[in-house]
């Protein structure tokens, strides 16, 4: 690990190469792929704004829903509803209807959601597919890439003194009020972000290409276990938009902490690869490695 | 007021920048190279199917505790053009499907004819582009059986369903709805010609009198109401040339996906 040292009487600045150029690499292109991803999705999604649990389920079966993101009329204008369940709440100017071009417009997400903006499956489908190829042969790469140069054992696998409830629930009450590791402490990852990490990779990503594919009636004669993993067609279906807002939720925290724990250091680290230490002086420890 | 100001050209300056994000994001979509690009994707999964496909795979087949008590009907409900109303007013007993182009002997089959050929019954779920899925049972004839009837000539590559509906109003005839699919989905057991559905007679509104079942495609492959098979080697001379109804609309010719 290359490191330089400043001045040593005050707090000490070390620079660590944390961020291997093929984790940045494919890093971005996660963020590219998931963005494109998101937005045709919800393009995809407007196409028939509900969810069912089971092998079928359409809009011909009243009640078959559980989830419906829909219009209705409201005088001369219209009112969006989103029903979860027996729960119904209106959602007009976001959820089932939004302004389109200064129009109220009946559509499950907002134009500046989806791509395109206007509703069109077949492209919103085209630009899907397209990224999915682009986000599974970016995700082959990180995992052989982690195994091969020993990313995840050495840099995501926790230790099992850091899976101790004590050990996590102070993690957790520092992360609560703010308190990033700093220092030494700064030089790896927390036992928080290696939990969400190894989540995100190795289940909620994975469920996401999984779920996916059981929606394909191509992969279902390729693959028909998929079907009774997930418990049929529109229980994939489903799962997809349950994990792709789970996602959605992980990017949410992980801006928030990038943004709270030292944006441009962090940043710069993903970008570069460098992450600047402050140690505290004259505990600036000789040959890192 | 100053903070009014500031709000209203903070909103403002939102409200602009995600028009120029909109308008940014639709030109992408627009331009025509990039579109090109992206149709790799859809290369990739016919590629990767087809391998992994490559021992004719069944589709799932369902019982009938599986159907789904309502399926829904989609697409054209009921024929306007004065041909097909005739030939309902005549329980399609003058209906005849044509099977023509690159073959050796081309066929006019009654619903009769068909009927009388070995028969397939599949209960399978049918899955539209939209996202809804349905469950019903299918009895035909295999698609392969007619082929072997009129026997392939050299050069036929896809069978191009002709059908008697016009999904769209047109004065050209760019309305009609087609559909086509290559030799490996023409083969493939489960691709039958279907003319009867949960154990009746195929509904008007379902494709009467005979509608394809390309069980590993999604639902708009599945064409209604057909008329004629033509047997090509390309299909660029067809419609705008893209192999399908909704295929000169922008949809995926592949939609195993």
């Amino acid at each position: 690990m290359t490191q330089v040292a400043t001045s040593s009487d005050k707090p000490a600045r070390v620079k660590v190469y944390r961020h291997s150029l093929a984790v940045r690499i494919t890093h971005w292109l996660n963020v590219l792929c998931l963005t494109f991803l998101l937005m045709s999705g919800l393009q995809i999604f407007n196409a028939h704004p509900y969810l069912y649990w089971g092998e079928y389920g359409s809009d011909a079966l009243p009640d078959a829903s559980f989830v419906a993101i829909e219009a209705y009329a409201d005088g001369d204008s219209m009112k969006g509803v989103t029903r979860v369940g027996p729960i119904a709440m209106t959602t007009t100017g976001v959820l089932g209807a939004s302004y389109s071009g200064g129009e109220l417009t009946p559509r499950a997400f907002p134009a500046w959601l989806t791509i395109p903006s206007y509703q069109d499956l077949g492209t919103g489908r085209r630009w899907h597919f397209f990224f999915a190829w682009f986000f599974v042969i970016n995700g082959l790469v990180y995992l052989v890439y982690g195994l091969v140069s020993r990313h995840f054992r050495r840099d995501l696998l926790p230790a099992a003194e850091e899976l101790t409830p004590r050990h996590l629930g102070h993690e957790i009450a520092q992360h609560a009020r703010l308190r990033f590791p700093r220092g030494e402490a700064a030089r790896r990852y927390n036992s928080l972000q290696k939990l969400a990490y190894l989540g995100v990779g190795f289940v909620l990503l994975p469920l996401m290409v999984l779920t996916g594919l059981t929606m394909s009636p191509g992969f279902n004669a390729i693959f028909p276990w998929l079907l009774d993993l997930f418990g049929g067609r529109q229980s994939a279906r489903t799962l997809h938009f349950i994990v792709a807002a789970l996602t959605v939720g992980f990017v949410v925290i992980h801006l928030a902490m990038v943004l709270l724990s030292g944006v441009w250091n962090n940043l710069r680290s993903m970008i570069t690869g460098y992450y600047t230490l402050h140690l505290d002086g004259g505990r600036r420890t000789g040959d890192e490695h | 007021m100053s903070i009014d100001l500031t709000r209203r050209r903070f909103l403002i300056g939102g409200t602009l920048a995600s028009t120029s994000l909109l308008a940014g994001c639709d030109a992408l979509v627009e331009n025509k190279s990039i579109d090109n690009v992206l149709q790799a994707g859809e290369w990739l999964s016919l590629k990767a199917q087809r391998l992994l496909l490559s021992g004719q795979q069944l589709a799932r087949e369902y019982t009938e505790a599986d159907l789904s008590p309502v399926f829904k009907a989609n697409g054209t409900q009921l024929p306007e053009t004065d041909e097909y109303k005739r030939l309902m007013d005549g329980q399609f007993a003058d209906w005849r499907l044509i099977v023509d182009g690159r073959v050796r002997t081309p066929l006019s089959l009654s619903l009769a004819d068909l009927k009388a050929m070995p028969a397939r019954t599949q209960i399978t779920r049918h899955d539209c582009v939209e996202g809804w899925s349905a469950i019903g049972k299918w009895t035909g004839v295999q698609l392969g059986a007619v082929l072997e009837k009129a026997g392939l000539a050299p050069g036929a590559r896809y069978a191009v369903f002709h059908c008697a509906d016009d999904y769209e109003q047109s004065l050209d005839g760019s309305g009609r709805y087609y559909e086509s699919i290559d030799l490996v989905d023409a083969w493939h057991p489960q691709t039958i010609l279907s003319y009867s559905m949960n154990g009746r007679d195929l509904e008007i509104a379902h494709g009467a009198p005979l509608r394809l079942r390309v069980e590993r495609q999604l639902g708009y492959k599945h064409a209604k109401y057909l008329m004629r098979i033509e047997l090509v080697d390309s299909f660029a001379h067809i419609g705008s040339g893209r192999g399908g109804f909704w295929e000169d609309r922008g949809y995926q010719w592949y939609a195993g996906i």
